[in-house]
């Protein structure tokens, strides 16, 4: 139980602050919005799963990934190519000139299913697929980076070119990916009917769910030797390097597990949304991804949904009535942030939140379980 | 390729080696820029772009007042208008520099984020002030036509005088940095800050006027810019990747490594385009480039320097 409680939870704060996120998606959400908005509610949620990798692989790590939204359109991709098989079946696509072929292959002269769509046919190797070829991808790139020693600024960079190259990819090879438009008319997940208002609260419990299993993984790894390894590296890597540790591959393993984290987000949003398109795999999506992070707080998982689901709550009110206002607050909102308050809305509260649980009947001060400071020893580090 | 003759192929080569070398100019004046800001600030300025762009809406902005008021004065706009260019650009990065990086030049990825924020801004900003559409400056007549000096060779007259454009402000670049003593005071203050100040340097000056004149020179490219394509209220964004490639490949501290670097990506990119799609010449060139990256990750030309 003690286990649970410390390692899992992280401490009487993080429990709690667990147990408000869960009553939240799980309970508050759900009673009180209806379907279409909960529908929403989840599409944030997946983003959350990116948000959350980042907090591990940024605010712990000090490596900063541009490019969360590959792994996260992989998985969507992944997801979205199962889905899209399915719907393609040779009696619903009878009146093309291949039939049992995606539609926009049949547009682009394409007569049989292209090798690496095959896979795709069946419903376990897909999701083997969306978990373990994202990891496998950030693997490569993370043992060519850090084993190298590239790092900081310049890891940053290149992970923003790997999600040009692969946005200008599926962009430009539109008989094998869809192109500009994406995988679209998405219906059916093993013959079920999953654009129904009956899936649609499925698919967000389970998104819900798995979201809430990840933290508690994400915990876990905070907690252990590993994560105070992680910190360790992130304010002083030469030291740890002398200290005799391998610091190239303790980077990897983080880098892989976030972008399976971010993976499953993407397959998650490809159930719940019903399409799946480029534009949420290039540079604009996973610099958005960092902001979301940012603003709950890089320090803190539980902060990084909350940052998620306040950008794009934000994005989805202000863009319909102030379109023009919204690009101005969001840019405002990103200085501020980096300059006034480094560790967001869980910084806010870690240094504020006290004057609130103080006056609670059961509150006591609480102790402050994160480290908020070091963010400019990291920096230092860096540069140098 | 085997469908071509081999004069026909020299003068593809030659055509496209044209055409690459508008989009070097662009790159390379970008990259000047970025290489002051990022390789000697350590500042990730992703709203570089944007200040390419500031340069670019006062091109245009300069062309429609001539065009209206003193269509007479039309031939010489042009010269007035890179001058200008320059000075707003110059004067937004200064205000920036100000406002907004001095305050994070401890947090390098912060200023990464803090500047994209930034760039947002002012994307909202040119969309309010000229629109969504795309808008070009009618050039001067002297810009337009081509040269030819063989019957199957065109070279448009607009790229040579950008490649000239480019190469004085190269040339300004490497003396201002290199061989005055203001450039002195830059390279002491990116090499050690606090030493510098004790010497008696305000590296604060410097910081600011540096910062400044890597946004003017990118208001330059942004002059640059509007005679080979127009400019819309994103057209930072999609060269901000490549400056960034440019810089980082060609070694962030050596102007040499700039220059060699900018020309390898834009001719790779221009020649690769004739013959496959332009996207896919694009997936190529930006891979090949990560993949040399991969193994001499300080770039083409890193300084010697011990850190």
């Amino acid at each position: 139980m003690n286990f649970v409680y410390e390692k899992l939870m992280g401490g009487k704060q993080g429990f709690f602050g667990f147990l408000i996120l869960a009553t939240l998606i799980l309970v508050i959400f759900p009673v009180f919005l209806d379907i279409f908005r909960l529908n929403l509610v989840g599409k944030y949620l997946t983003y959350a799963f990116a948000a959350v990798s980042l907090v591990l692989l940024w605010g712990y790590g000090g490596i900063l990934s541009l490019g969360q939204g590959v792994f996260f359109g992989l998985g969507g991709y992944g997801m979205a190519m199962f889905l899209k098989l399915e719907a393609s079946s040779a009696e619903n696509t009878k009146i093309q000139s291949t039939p049992g072929i995606p539609d926009f292959m049949d547009w682009n002269q394409i007569t049989s299913l292209p090798w690496f769509w095959e896979p795709f046919n069946s419903l376990t190797l897909t999701i083997i697929a969306i978990l373990v070829l994202p990891a496998l991808f950030a693997f490569i790139i993370g043992a060519a980076m850090f084993k190298r020693r590239v790092g900081g600024v310049y890891f940053a960079i290149i992970t923003q070119v790997i999600a040009v190259i692969l946005t200008i990819l599926i962009v430009g090879q539109q008989g094998f990916t869809g192109g500009i438009n994406g995988i679209t008319d998405l219906r059916t997940l093993n013959g079920w009917d999953i654009t129904s208002d009956n899936a649609k609260y499925i698919f967000y419990f389970l998104n819900a769910f798995l979201l809430l299993v990840v933290i508690v993984i994400s915990r876990f790894i905070l907690t252990s030797k590993f994560g105070s390894l992680l910190l360790a590296i992130r304010d002083k890597e030469d030291r740890v390097r002398f200290s005799g540790y391998d610091v190239s591959n303790f980077k990897i393993f983080i880098f892989s597990f976030s972008a399976m984290v971010s993976a499953i987000g993407g397959a998650m949003f490809t159930l719940q949304v019903g399409f799946m398109s480029p534009s949420f795999v290039g540079i604009v999506p996973s610099i958005e991804m960092v902001i979301f992070c940012a603003i709950g707080g890089r320090m803190s998982l539980i902060g990084a949904v909350y940052g998620t689901l306040l950008i794009n709550f934000g994005k989805t009110t202000f863009s319909e009535t102030f379109p023009e206002l919204w690009l101005f607050l969001m840019g405002g909102l990103f200085i501020s942030v980096v300059m006034f308050f480094p560790n967001g809305l869980a910084g806010i509260w870690n240094d504020y939140g006290h004057h609130i649980t103080d006056r609670l009947p059961f509150g006591k001060k609480p102790k402050k379980v994160e480290s908020t400071q070091s963010v400019e020893e990291k920096a230092d580090e860096s540069t140098a | 390729m085997d469908e071509y003759t081999s004069s026909e192929l020299v003068s593809i080569f030659a055509m496209q080696g044209f055409a690459g070398i508008s989009l070097f100019s662009v790159l390379l004046l970008m990259a000047l820029g970025l290489a002051i800001i990022f390789g000697q600030m350590g500042v990730i300025n992703m709203a570089h772009g944007e200040f390419m762009a500031v340069g670019a809406y006062v091109t245009y902005f300069m062309s429609s007042l001539t065009e209206n008021y003193f269509p007479s004065f039309m031939p010489y706009y042009f010269i007035f208008a890179i001058v200008a260019a320059f000075i707003v650009a110059g004067i937004l990065g200064y205000l920036a520099e100000f406002a907004l990086i001095r305050h994070l030049y401890k947090r390098p990825l912060d200023t990464l984020l803090a500047t994209w924020g930034l760039s947002l801004i002012m994307q909202q900003s040119f969309r309010t002030l000229f629109g969504a559409r795309e808008v070009s400056p009618a050039l001067p007549d002297w810009l337009l036509g081509s040269y030819q000096p063989t019957e199957t060779i065109d070279i448009p007259i607009n790229g040579m005088f950008v490649l000239g454009l480019t190469a004085v402000v190269t040339f300004a670049v490497f003396y201002l940095l290199y061989r005055s003593s203001w450039g002195l005071r830059v390279r002491a203050t990116t090499q050690n800050r606090t030493m510098s100040g004790a010497v008696g340097i305000n590296t604060k000056k410097i910081d600011r006027y540096t910062f400044a004149l890597g946004c003017g020179i990118a208001g330059i490219a942004g002059a640059a810019f509007t005679t080979i394509a127009s400019t819309g209220p994103t057209t930072g964004t999609l060269y901000i990747v490549d400056t960034f490639m440019v810089v980082v490949f060609g070694g962030a501290a050596s102007l040499f490594g700039t220059i060699v670097s900018a020309f390898s990506i834009a001719q790779a990119q221009s020649i690769l385009e004739f013959f496959i799609s332009g996207s896919m010449a694009k997936v190529y060139t930006l891979f090949a480039l990560v993949l040399i990256l991969m193994f001499k990750p300080e770039g083409l030309f890193a300084s010697k320097v011990r850190r």
